[in-house]
């Protein structure tokens, strides 16, 4: 122990305020959740695959030459080689070029209708939410009464009657899907409206329009965003469905659905027409899932660092 | 009184992914039968961490509980018992009572039932039996209609109520020693007054010892007997409630003595503040703790601990205003005399 | 509780013939000629009679009316169009046994896995059991049914003659068809399940009760489990629903002479009253479904079986 010399005994009062400093630069909540979400491999390794895929279904079928809608009957059912990369279907069309041309009707099905169906159920969420009272009561009634059908019934029904391909699908699919959205918009959009930061912002006379921009807009767009990537799997096992029971894309146009369900009926002696549509379906169901999870946590304010 | 608790040099630290966190630095303390012993500091002082420890409640990873700590109770260290003889030890020889009433009771299950648990596994007693005993434990806590009560869960009960209910856990089985870790921060004013009667109460006719954990000096005053000051994971003053609240001699007891709001107070002024916040415990300070935010400071503070000045056989701090060559400090006025 | 039953009874009537109504305005709605498939080869005057037999030559309010009196009153949704003479609901009283036995395995086994699997995984937390059940759930969730399906008909009956692959008769032919329907319940049970599970685990009424010094099975059953399964009995209906409508595929993929198959063969044959009358039958036992499960969930979480009140 050191010597103890009068010096040190002298009061000098205590360091000011810098404790009150804030140590870490502070980022806005988008930063914030981007930086997480690239954290994140699983979520990352997702969106890559997924982008691949997209691309692949951009230019996949002009690779190898062979026109997807092109048949020849005399290579009907060949297996995977190494012209026709993935088999030939029955009539000799080259699965590859059918991949990716029907990769490209599936995702876009699945894409725009889960941007319909987010986009009209957050509206209608938006304003049952907002207005409260009878309006809102009402607009949930039926909100029930529609979600207690079951979906894919709506679907297929509706699907009846219009006349088939990628519009009819589309419009079948979106009829009451957006239901799921509503709800959680609504929800949402009441929640805040009773938080304390809102009652804040209007008791220090903030006008409705600013307080939806700056409070409301910015947590729902998150949840709005992690709806989409999760309905998109949804959207294109649905278009699978209905090609299983007739009612998908019709030939020569095809779908990853169209593919499976044709390859079916072949599946003890071609097992490959009907893998190759497959592993696209589930590949691309489980990526925009795993991307979900991914933004869903990424986009939590309360897991913020 | 004999000693049924002591705590020597506790450490007790939290592995993180930013590092370890000191929660805990080195404290020694003891437990007097049927004494009411209060912990008091401000959050993140180690209190609860304390708490806790003593009946091993912290997941242990990412916590641990240093060696060379001893947790001496009834003659066994509880810092090294195994996961069996604490099952045995908790409930029955040393109970917890928790801050929120509201989410530390299982929803899905009746009051009564949650009384009785304790019972059947610490005293084998029968359903039934436990049942009746459980009764009678909501009457002692003096809630009305006990018998329809204990069939009831915890959602049809007030929050004064289900701190009683909690109370009634707690008792159960007798235990020598019971921890309140801020029983009444999350209750009413006027619950809070009665539950601490209630406590102080059950203390005499049970000869239970109580470990009040609270960051509110106001509840401490009526109840306890010795009070604990912590901070940044340190005991920084202990000693009777008398000789803390009349002759406090450390300034961070000072300040939370002032801090406290009084009817009162001669000038109107501002409410006492004291500025800053507690240090970081990952990377704890060499010197005292309280150095960066003390009006005293020295130059020597900020260097080393400070020892432990021994003022009477209850009362120690740990202070290097206390040491011969320092000026003489006396108490703030505000707080000189009157109480 | 009464007001609370009853409730959710008399909302059960009215959705029932709200979704009855609309079914029937949709098959309305769709273009073309009903008896396309079945009547081509009638003569004229022949099909003349059927018309007149069927009403179709009535106004869409008169039929309704029709449709709506004999359901209400004599339970009759019906002649097959494609099928004259036909009854909507023999056909459903011979085919609806076979959709029940294969649904309630898949529910049953979609709850008790998935529910196990999720409690497993939550107290294994990031140990290798976790790894595996967050695997199992994530394929689940994205393979789409009939892949699966597909994939278990090819590995244990063309592969390896194990089973099966078609046909419906005894247990055997109950195993691979199940599965596939249920994985699906099983996958989103054991991710539901699990997050429930470590919500609970974090809860201070956990701190209470080791404080207590509870033995560790008694801790995890009667303070984790119980609080933890509720939440998973509420989307016991809409998985119900998901099971209902997966089966159509399933029947197809595997032969299984059941209502979703049947249905299956009714859309591709355009018999728009065995359409009908099914979607209502189907759609009357989803909301059923959905109600019981309500109720249930009532009667089980004291919160709500004391007040009555939704938390």
């Amino acid at each position: 122990m050191a010597q103890l010399s009068k010096e040190k005994f002298q009061i000098i009062g205590c360091e000011n305020a810098n404790s009150d400093e804030i140590l870490r630069a502070s980022m806005t909540y988008w930063q914030d959740a981007w930086r997480r979400l690239k954290q994140n491999k699983v979520a990352t390794t997702s969106l890559i695959i997924l982008v691949l895929i997209s691309l692949m279904t951009v230019v996949g079928q002009y690779i190898n030459g062979f026109e997807f809608q092109l048949t020849d009957n005399n290579l009907s059912n060949v297996k995977p080689n190494l012209t026709h990369w993935f088999g030939t279907d029955n009539l000799g069309r080259d699965i590859f070029s059918r991949v990716w041309a029907g990769g490209r009707v599936s995702i876009i099905i699945g894409i725009i209708g889960a941007f319909i169906d987010t986009v009209i159920g957050s509206i209608y969420g938006g304003i049952s939410g907002f207005f409260g009272g009878i309006v809102d009561d009402i607009m949930m009634r039926i909100v029930e009464i529609l979600g207690s059908i079951p979906y894919l019934i709506v679907v297929i029904l509706v699907s009846l009657i219009f006349k088939k391909g990628m519009i009819a699908i589309i419009i079948a699919m979106t009829i009451t899907g957006w239901v799921g959205m509503a709800r959680l918009v609504r929800g949402q959009l009441l929640q805040i409206k009773e938080q304390e930061y809102v009652l804040a912002a209007a008791a220090l006379g903030a006008n409705p329009s600013r307080i939806i921009a700056r409070h409301l807009l910015p947590n729902t767009l998150g949840i709005m965003i992690v709806s989409i990537t999760f309905s998109i799997p949804g959207f294109i096992f649905g278009e699978a469905f209905l090609s299983y029971l007739g009612q998908g894309i019709q030939s020569p146009n095809t779908s990853w659905g169209a593919l499976a369900s044709a390859a079916q009926p072949n599946l003890m002696f071609y097992p490959y027409q009907l893998f190759f549509p497959s592993l696209f379906i589930s590949l691309t169901m489980l990526s925009f899932t795993l991307l979900g999870d991914g933004l869903r946590d990424a986009l939590d304010p309360r897991l913020r660092q | 009184m004999e000693k049924i608790l002591e705590v020597k040099d506790l450490r007790v630290s939290f592995h993180t992914y930013a590092g370890e966190v000191q929660a805990v630095r080195g404290i020694s303390f003891y437990l007097k039968k049927g004494e009411t012993l209060a912990v008091v500091g401000e959050s993140g002082c180690g209190k609860t961490v304390t708490s806790k420890s003593l009946m091993r409640l912290i997941p242990e990873p990412p916590g641990e509980i240093k060696k060379g700590s001893q947790i001496l109770f009834d003659g066994r260290d509880i810092s090294l018992m195994s996961e069996r003889e604490l099952r045995e030890l908790r409930g029955s020889d040393i109970s917890m009572i928790f801050q929120d009433p509201m989410t530390s009771l299982n929803p899905t299950m009746t009051i009564g039932k949650q009384i009785s648990e304790s019972l059947v596994i610490h005293r084998g007693m029968s359903k039934t039996e436990a049942m009746s005993e459980a009764i009678k434990m909501l009457d002692l806590v003096n809630i009305p209609d006990a018998d329809k009560r204990a069939h009831q869960y915890p959602h049809e009960f007030s929050g004064g109520m289900r701190q009683r209910a909690m109370i009634a856990i707690a008792l159960a089985c007798n235990p020598k020693i019971l921890i309140a870790d801020e029983p009444t921060t999350a209750l009413d004013v006027t619950i809070q007054a009665q539950i601490m009667e209630l406590i102080a109460d059950l203390q005499v006719k049970l000869g239970t010892a109580v470990i009040l954990v609270t960051h509110d000096l106001g509840v401490v005053a009526d109840v306890a007997d010795r009070i604990q000051v912590m901070y940044a994971g340190q005991i920084i003053e202990h000693g009777t409630i008398d000789e803390i609240f009349k002759s406090p001699q450390h300034p961070y007891t000072w300040a939370l003595l002032q801090s406290v709001p009084r009817l009162d107070t001669k000038n109107k002024g501002k409410l006492y503040s004291l500025k800053g916040t507690p240090p970081d415990l990952i990377k704890p300070p060499i010197g005292c703790p309280f150095a960066a935010r003390c009006e005293y400071c020295m130059q020597i503070c900020r260097e080393e601990m400070p020892e432990v000045t021994v003022i009477s056989e209850n009362h120690e701090v740990l202070c290097w205003l206390k040491h011969s060559m320092a000026p003489k400090i006396d108490i703030p006025e505000a707080l000189r005399g009157d109480k | 509780m009464l007001k609370f039953l009853l409730k959710r009874i008399g909302y059960m009537f009215v959705t029932v013939w709200i979704v009855a109504t609309i079914t029937f305005m949709l098959i309305h709605a769709i273009p073309g000629d009903p008896l396309a498939s079945a009547a081509r080869k009638l003569p004229e005057q022949i099909r003349i009679n059927f018309y007149e037999k069927y009403g179709l030559n009535d106004t869409v309010i008169v039929q309704y009316g029709r449709f709506m009196k004999n359901i209400v009153l004599h339970g009759d949704l019906g002649e097959s169009l494609a099928y004259p003479g036909r009854k909507v609901s023999d056909v459903i009283k011979l085919h609806a046994p076979v959709s029940a036995r294969l649904g309630i395995q898949a529910v049953s086994m979609g709850f008790f896995i998935g529910v196990s699997l999720g409690i497993l995984a939550a107290f294994n937390r990031g140990k290798w059991p976790d790894y595996i059940v967050m695997f199992i759930a994530i394929v689940g969730v994205s393979v789409p049914n009939f892949v699966m399906a597909s994939l278990l008909q090819y590995f244990f009956t063309v592969q390896n003659m194990w089973l099966p692959t078609t046909g419906w008769g005894g247990f055997e032919h109950t195993i691979l068809p199940s599965i596939a329907l249920s994985f699906g319940s099983i996958a989103t049970y054991a991710r539901y399940m699990r997050a429930n599970t470590l919500d609970v685990i974090g809860q201070d009424y956990i701190l209470t009760a080791r404080s207590k010094g509870i033995k560790k099975l008694s801790l995890v059953w009667n303070h984790v489990i119980r609080n933890a399964i509720l939440p998973a009995i509420t989307i016991l209906g809409p998985q119900l629903a998901g099971i209902f409508v997966g089966a159509f595929v399933i029947e197809s993929i595997f032969a299984i002479p059941g209502l979703g198959f049947n249905f299956v063969s009714a859309v591709g044959d355009r018999d728009y009253t065995m359409i009908l009358g099914q979607t209502v039958f189907i759609c009357t036992l989803v909301i059923i479904s959905f109600v019981l499960v309500d109720i249930i969930y009532g009667l089980v979480d004291p919160r709500i079986r004391i007040t009555g009140e939704k938390r």
